[in-house]
């Protein structure tokens, strides 16, 4: 398949391989923001190909997981109501609540629907004036243009009974707080090529200079993060820190400026509290004033709810590349897909439901 | 709904059904109404066996032997999809289970649940199709019954159905037979028929050309058995695709499957509609698709049997059994690093960005 394939060539995966254990004189720890990276490193096994110098640790890049639990409850609550179609992406469909999932609100009798775009949210809405139709919006800044653009949709076609239940968050505020942390041990960053797609990549040139990490911009094949590490690993080795783009062929430095001009209409920065990490100042979206019709939350006057996180649950410690999956002593024992303790063992992004599907050894056979 | 994109269908209900545009309540309620729907509509279509005697069941010949049965039910949304439809899917469904177990298909038993308000003219395209993947397959449908339930409460239509068929090979196929060695082989490429639903389905259509590959296997099997290759199991490629079929087939045989990636067929157009969604093809349903485990050392006759059969041009040897460890399928990619073939815990649902 083409621009698939040239990204997955075995020789060129082996040469980069090569080049990258020639470069490496000391130990680097590396972070892959976004899971998409995650599950291609773990499912094509790029970690096997590079020097043992190297670690990978994964990053907070999955939308589903870092979605507060308070705020999978507030769905929870909404998708119950007997007027409401709640819509969705099918990812957050089966991410644990307190008390349960909007797959069990689904069995209970909730109209839930798994969409794809959030404009078909609006299209479902124009076909059912009598009920509220209420959007998940969750994600990083890569789904915020085209959720922003059905709330502005919404407004501009005067469709009433569309509202959205607002999770957005943003990339370089979770990247500072990981690097501010005392646990910290990330030197160098693999950043989100898609993310950087929308926004581009002149947010980074601060960060990597406040805290002299070099990042690198890069793709989701085995050939791009292949690259990425050796491009980062490279700066690491030469004392440099700068921003670097691997991901040209879909990134360019100031983004997808009509995005970002919809993106800004719609929405402004707010902090936000994200799943097993916390409250990160300026790091989300929510709705501006002259759009806050179309929030759900206030809408629909949803109370504040206050929710509890499994203790044994490691999953923050995860996000922020403290832990590896495995090293949680729940891990694929009393935490599966089929009984999650944490997001990070749900989402088809979540870098525990990476190790448990593409490494795991069931335990019948595992010695 | 989709138009249809196929085979020629005569659109016309036999009167008096056209009097009736939508199925009614009435339609399955045991009076007049429900006795020219089926005179009209099935007996018309399916003109065999209890069906001409009107009988409360079909009486069929015994035959010496071993025989295999199977049972199975239909609730695919939409009804109709690019390459077939409910009625295709039933049949060739039904028939793939019974030639999984080297048997060679000679009977069906349909029982639909109508919606009340199912347009008519979807009812007699579907049944039409049940007749010609019926005719095709060289099966007889010998029984059925009808219901229909309030609107709301059925999804247009469900159709149950059991199957008869004959086993006349000599040997066992089951996963028990199955040992390490054993080569594993499949007839064609991958994902086809989960990749057609989802581009018509509701929120998540896109363009595509991606047809389903529903087929009936049991010609080609037999064709196989006929061949004399020494197969140990066979097993179609449904709801979960290679993937779950594989783990099922690796935990009941107590072996391990190594597959190689780059040997599996996947269609460029069907590729790239699973990466566009991140879904993995190896864990996609297919209605077309099976995994002959046979002796390593009939491998290439089986290939080549399988490759001069119209079901089975692009077969491929995938794969091999090992002893160790037990119950694990394993996939090595076009990198050179092997990873786990799980079994999922639920559907795959397509990724958020």
């Amino acid at each position: 398949m083409k621009y698939i394939d040239e990204y997955r060539d075995p020789k060129f995966a082996r040469k980069l391989s090569r080049e990258i254990h020639r470069i490496t004189t000391k130990p680097h720890v590396l972070m892959e923001v976004c899971g998409g990276q995650t599950h291609s490193i773990v499912k094509f096994g790029i970690d096997t190909l590079l020097p043992r110098a190297i670690e990978l640790v994964h990053g907070p890049g999955c939308p589903v997981c870092v979605t507060p639990l308070e705020l999978i409850d507030k769905a929870i609550v909404l998708a119950s109501r007997k007027d409401v179609i709640f819509v969705s992406f099918g990812d957050m469909l089966r991410v644990p609540g307190s008390a349960k999932d909007l797959f069990s609100v689904k069995a209970q009798g909730g109209d839930i629907r798994v969409i794809y775009s959030p404009l078909d949210a609006l299209k479902i809405a124009q076909e059912n004036p009598g009920k509220e139709v209420v959007f998940f919006a969750v994600g990083f800044e890569t789904t915020a243009p085209a959720n922003a653009m059905a709330v502005f949709q919404a407004k501009t076609q005067g469709i009433k009974n569309f509202s959205m239940l607002v999770s957005h968050v943003l990339v370089p505020p979770a990247m500072e707080a990981i690097l501010s942390s005392p646990a910290n041990r990330v030197q160098g960053f693999l950043a989100a090529g898609h993310v950087c797609t929308v926004m581009g990549y002149t947010e980074y040139g601060p960060i990597a200079r406040k805290y002299r990490v070099p990042i690198v911009v890069t793709g989701f094949e085995p050939i791009d993060i292949l690259q990425g590490v050796y491009m980062c690993v490279k700066q690491l080795e030469e004392g440099r820190c700068e921003v670097e783009n691997q991901y040209a062929r879909s990134v360019v430095k100031d983004g997808n400026v009509h995005a970002i001009a919809m993106v800004r209409n719609v929405f402004e920065v707010v902090s936000r509290k994200w799943r097993g990490v916390g409250p990160i100042p300026k790091s989300g979206f929510r709705l501006k004033e002259e759009f806050r019709a179309f929030d759900a939350e206030i809408k629909f006057a949803v109370e504040e709810l206050k929710a509890e996180e499994s203790a044994e649950c490691v999953s923050g410690l995860v996000l922020q590349g403290v832990k590896k999956p495995h090293e949680c002593p729940a891990f694929a024992s009393r935490c599966t897909p089929e009984h999650p303790l944490g997001a990070t063992m749900v989402s088809s992004e979540g870098a525990c439901a990476a190790y448990y599907r593409y490494r795991n050894i069931p335990h019948s056979v595992r010695v | 709904m989709l138009e249809p994109v196929d085979h020629v269908v005569t659109f016309s209900c036999p009167v008096p059904i056209r009097d009736y545009p939508q199925v009614l309540l009435a339609h399955g309620g045991g009076g007049k109404l429900m006795h020219q729907l089926i005179d009209k509509m099935f007996m018309s279509s399916f003109s065999r066996l209890s069906f001409e005697d009107c009988h409360d069941s079909a009486v069929l010949p015994v035959f010496s032997g071993r025989m295999a049965f199977t049972t199975d039910s239909y609730v695919v949304h939409p009804l109709i999809f690019p390459g077939g439809d409910i009625g295709t899917l039933a049949v060739n469904g039904t028939v793939n289970d019974l030639a999984m177990a080297g048997a060679r298909p000679l009977y069906l038993s349909l029982s639909f649940i109508l919606e009340e308000g199912l347009p008519m003219e979807t009812l007699w395209r579907i049944t039409q199709s049940i007749k010609r993947a019926a005719d095709a397959a060289g099966v007889t449908i010998a029984t059925g019954d009808t219901k229909v339930v309030d609107k709301g409460k059925g999804d247009g239509m469900f159709i149950t159905t059991a199957g008869i068929g004959v086993v006349e090979y000599d040997g066992e196929i089951s996963p028990g037979r199955v040992r390490p060695g054993d080569a594993v082989i499949l007839n064609g490429d991958l994902a086809r028929h989960g990749m057609a639903i989802m581009a018509v389905r509701e929120g998540l259509e896109f363009e595509s050309s991606i047809e389903s590959d529903t087929a009936p296997l049991s010609d080609i099997v037999q064709t196989l058995l006929k061949e004399k290759v020494r197969v140990h199991c066979l097993r179609d490629l449904t709801r979960g695709g290679l993937s779950s079929a594989l783990n099922e087939i690796a935990s009941a045989a107590h072996v391990s499957i190594e597959l190689e990636e780059s040997r599996i067929p996947v269609r460029e157009d069907v590729a790239a509609a699973c990466e566009m969604l991140g879904l993995d093809p190896f864990y996609v349903a297919n209605e077309g698709r099976f995994v002959a485990f046979v002796e390593a050392q009939d491998a290439q006759r089986c290939l080549d049997v399988l490759r001069g059969h119209p079901l089975g041009a692009q077969a491929q040897w995938i794969g091999i059994c090992v002893a160790r460890p037990e119950g694990v399928v394993t996939l090595k990619n076009k990198i050179g690093a092997t990873r786990i073939l799980d079994m999922l815990s639920g559907d795959q649902l397509p990724r958020i960005c």
